[in-house]
């Protein structure tokens, strides 16, 4: 109790009310001052400065309330025993997690069906942000290669789409893997120039690949119809059935679902392969890695290949979703967004990846109600949740091998993840 | 060609590169000290500008004589952006110094998209005219086809920019800590430096070099609204890492080649593809030289 008594000490107190006096200043010119140029008038908003005052007063307690018990916890520590409580329990209860395994299958097989169209395409659109979120962290997660310019591989299964409807008449089905094809080798003819290049230099790389990208569709008419875009790109079809908007929603849902068990599905195999395992080589240290034998040409060539080839499929799958596609669509910021669901998550995990796509995609739709301020909560949120958790929210499990000594002798050797 | 197009060009070139530098020298200095790509450095250069207007327009009013206004409003400006610069230090990034390099990322990323928003809310989202303070030079009258008055303040201001800049890291005592701390942080705090004193006053002068940019490109496009500062932010971010991140000579160098590069192809090629051009130039110059053109060869050791 005493704990909590402190920080409303009269010191605390008076640290906060300098802490919001010089919000007041700080915020002065942008929040009580409008100028309107046209009219030439200026507008001064002082109740604006004492709202300010007020908020800051309180943030500035909270902030140093929690910047405090964060020190007292040890930091990120913290984020590893939720996954692995939740692990232990559901090996110590075999019924409890069949019984919600089976319930969340129901929940997501019902879903559709008990909400509306409107939720099933916010949730469709959640799902598709899963799956870019496990491309990317091949890369960043997994690989260690920072990709700014993520949204170039989505583009491109979209583009692929739309063209090869527009020219050729393919459909759905036909385009999906070859979007996803497209988007490999895009993938890699970006990793052959980067392949000397490290961290920072890599990031500028990739984002004005991502970037060049954009502009061309953009201004190459001829191609890519320009900024105006493509539009009635046809909804997937079922073995030829086409069907109304609801339920077309409704496929495109479970389309989704379909492809989110494939990805994880094939994520993880790979993560654990040998092939996984020479990318966290690699992201721990190149060099070390370079000199166990492990080819780093070939390891970047296939971390940027396969990364790339989820953004491809969902840059289809995306097309066919809105039906209408322009450059505008894959801006740096989308690359940004899907960064922020991996690294929110927690870098290298699935679970992490989900949990990360479903707070960033959900969040500003249901955050709709504050319209305006959405953007602003957003960001703010961002920052808040970096530096109250900045290994993200479900932290990445390694797979560890434990070899209990035998005195019989017998090599069973026990695995376990830990 | 004729020769006037040429010169034309170049100190476009020129001027586009000076803005670059003063923004990129708080890139590349925030970085050779924290390593950290300061991905809200453009929203501060949008902040200094935004002041500048407001302070601007407020004394326009009283009829203030318009070089007064200039200066009081850059003044303003510097102060703000730095103000600005150093709080967001110690919200997003101070408490993040310990944890990966990507979560401090988001962190910036997350304050860039809350300024920004935060200033479209509480000013506006449509672009504002910035009033014309830059009075015309008589003896510029001559070539003023090629170079204007504002122009050529442009390319003064950041040639004296230069110059303290350069005085300040090489000779004073702030100085030789800043350097101190950008080669090993950690050596340098055994050694009795004080590292928090050393990033807030990196983080003044980069606030303050890019709200001085942040006034003169308003004073040279004339019009300024709340996503100014990302675009050229991602422009002055290429330009420190075309010349070596962490360097500041190579900041310098890098906008000024980014600045021709972007010039010389709009003006020769086409003006579509601006930017294509220059992250082009950036590709083929960082195949060559992974590190930058003044950039230093990094040595890693297992």
């Amino acid at each position: 109790m005493s704990n909590i008594l402190k920080y409303f000490s009269f010191k605390e107190i008076k640290k906060s009310l300098v802490m919001s006096v010089w919000f007041m200043i700080l915020t002065f010119p942008i929040m009580v001052i409008k100028v309107n140029t046209i009219e030439n008038t200026v507008i001064w908003r002082w109740n604006y400065l004492i709202g300010v005052g007020i908020s800051s007063f309180i943030f500035a307690s909270l902030w140093r309330y929690m910047i405090e018990r964060k020190k007292l916890q040890g930091g990120s520590e913290s984020t590893v025993p939720l996954l692995q409580k939740i692990r232990e329990l559901g090996e110590r209860k075999p019924t409890l997690k069949k019984g919600s395994l089976i319930g969340v299958i129901v929940l997501i097989l019902v879903f559709p069906f008990i909400t509306s169209m409107y939720q099933t395409g916010i949730m469709t659109t959640a799902l598709m942000y899963v799956i870019l979120g496990l491309g990317l962290n091949i890369v960043v997660g997994l690989g260690g290669l920072l990709n700014l310019g993520y949204a170039a591989f989505y583009a491109v299964g979209a583009y692929t789409y739309a063209l090869l409807h527009i020219h050729f008449g393919l459909g759905f089905w036909v385009c999906l893997p070859i979007g996803a094809l497209m988007a490999t080798i895009l993938g890699v003819l970006l990793a052959i120039p980067v392949l000397r290049l490290r961290g920072d230099y890599l990031a500028i790389v990739t984002l004005g690949f991502g970037e060049i990208v954009r502009i061309v569709l953009e201004n190459w008419n001829a191609f890519s119809h320009g900024p105006s875009g493509i539009a009635n790109i046809p909804r997937p079809t079922f073995f030829g059935i086409h069907f109304t908007l609801p339920q077309a929603t409704i496929y495109l849902y479970f389309i989704m679902i379909a492809l989110v068990v494939f990805t994880i599905f094939v994520v993880r195999r790979l993560e654990n392969s040998r092939m996984g395992r020479t990318w966290i080589a690699m992201r721990e240290d190149e060099i070390a890695s370079q000199s166990m034998g492990i080819n780093i040409t070939q390891v970047k060539v296939t971390t940027f290949a396969l990364g790339a080839f989820w953004a491809g499929m969902i840059g289809v799958v995306f097309a066919a979703k809105t039906t209408f596609i322009n450059p505008a669509s894959f801006t740096l910021w989308e690359s940004i967004i899907i960064l922020c669901v991996v690294v929110i998550g927690g870098m290298g995990s699935i679970v992490g990846v989900v949990v990360g796509a479903g707070i960033l995609i959900l969040l500003p739709e249901y955050l709709r109600a504050f319209s305006q301020y959405r953007m602003l909560i957003f960001g703010a949120i961002l920052v808040l949740m970096m530096v109250f958790r900045p290994g993200g929210i479900v932290t990445s499990v390694r797979k560890v091998y434990k070899i209990e000594p035998h005195l019989q002798g017998g090599s069973d050797n026990k695995v376990e993840d830990k | 060609m004729d020769h006037s197009y040429f010169f034309e060009l170049f100190l476009g070139g020129m001027t586009r590169g000076s803005i670059y530098a003063l923004i990129a020298l708080g890139y590349t200095m925030v970085y050779g000290i924290i390593k950290l790509i300061n991905f809200a450095h453009g929203e501060i250069y949008m902040i200094g500008a935004f002041t500048a207007l407001i302070v601007s327009s407020v004394l326009g009013f009283t009829g203030m004589n318009p070089i007064l206004i200039l200066a009081i409003a850059s003044v303003l400006a510097i102060f703000f952006s730095s103000a600005y610069g150093t709080t967001m230090e110690k919200i997003a990034y101070k408490p993040l110094r310990e944890a990966p390099r990507l979560s401090a990322l988001i962190s910036a990323i997350g304050m860039s998209m809350f300024l920004q928003n935060y200033v479209l809310l509480a000013q506006t989202p449509d672009f504002l005219p910035f009033p014309d303070m830059i009075p015309d030079f008589k003896f510029l009258q001559p070539i003023n086809k090629i170079l204007n008055s504002t122009q050529f303040v442009i390319l003064v201001t950041t040639a004296i920019v230069m110059i303290l800049l350069t005085i300040l890291i090489k000779f004073t005592k702030i100085g030789k800590a800043m350097r101190a701390t950008s080669q090993d942080a950690k050596m340098a705090q055994l050694l009795g430096i004080n590292i928090n004193k050393v990033i807030t006053v990196t983080f003044i002068i980069g606030s303050a070099t890019a709200a001085i940019g942040g006034v003169l490109i308003s004073s040279h496009t004339g019009q300024l609204n709340y996503y100014i500062g990302f675009i050229a932010g991602i422009k002055a971010f290429v330009a420190a890492v075309l010349g070596g991140i962490g360097s500041i000579p190579g900041a310098v160098l890098g906008s000024f080649v980014l600045g021709w590069t972007e010039s010389f192809g709009t003006g020769y090629i086409s003006s579509d593809y601006e930017d294509v051009f220059a992250f082009i130039f950036l590709i083929i110059i960082l195949i060559f030289r992974p590190s930058g053109i003044l950039g230093r060869k990094q040595n890693d050791k297992v």
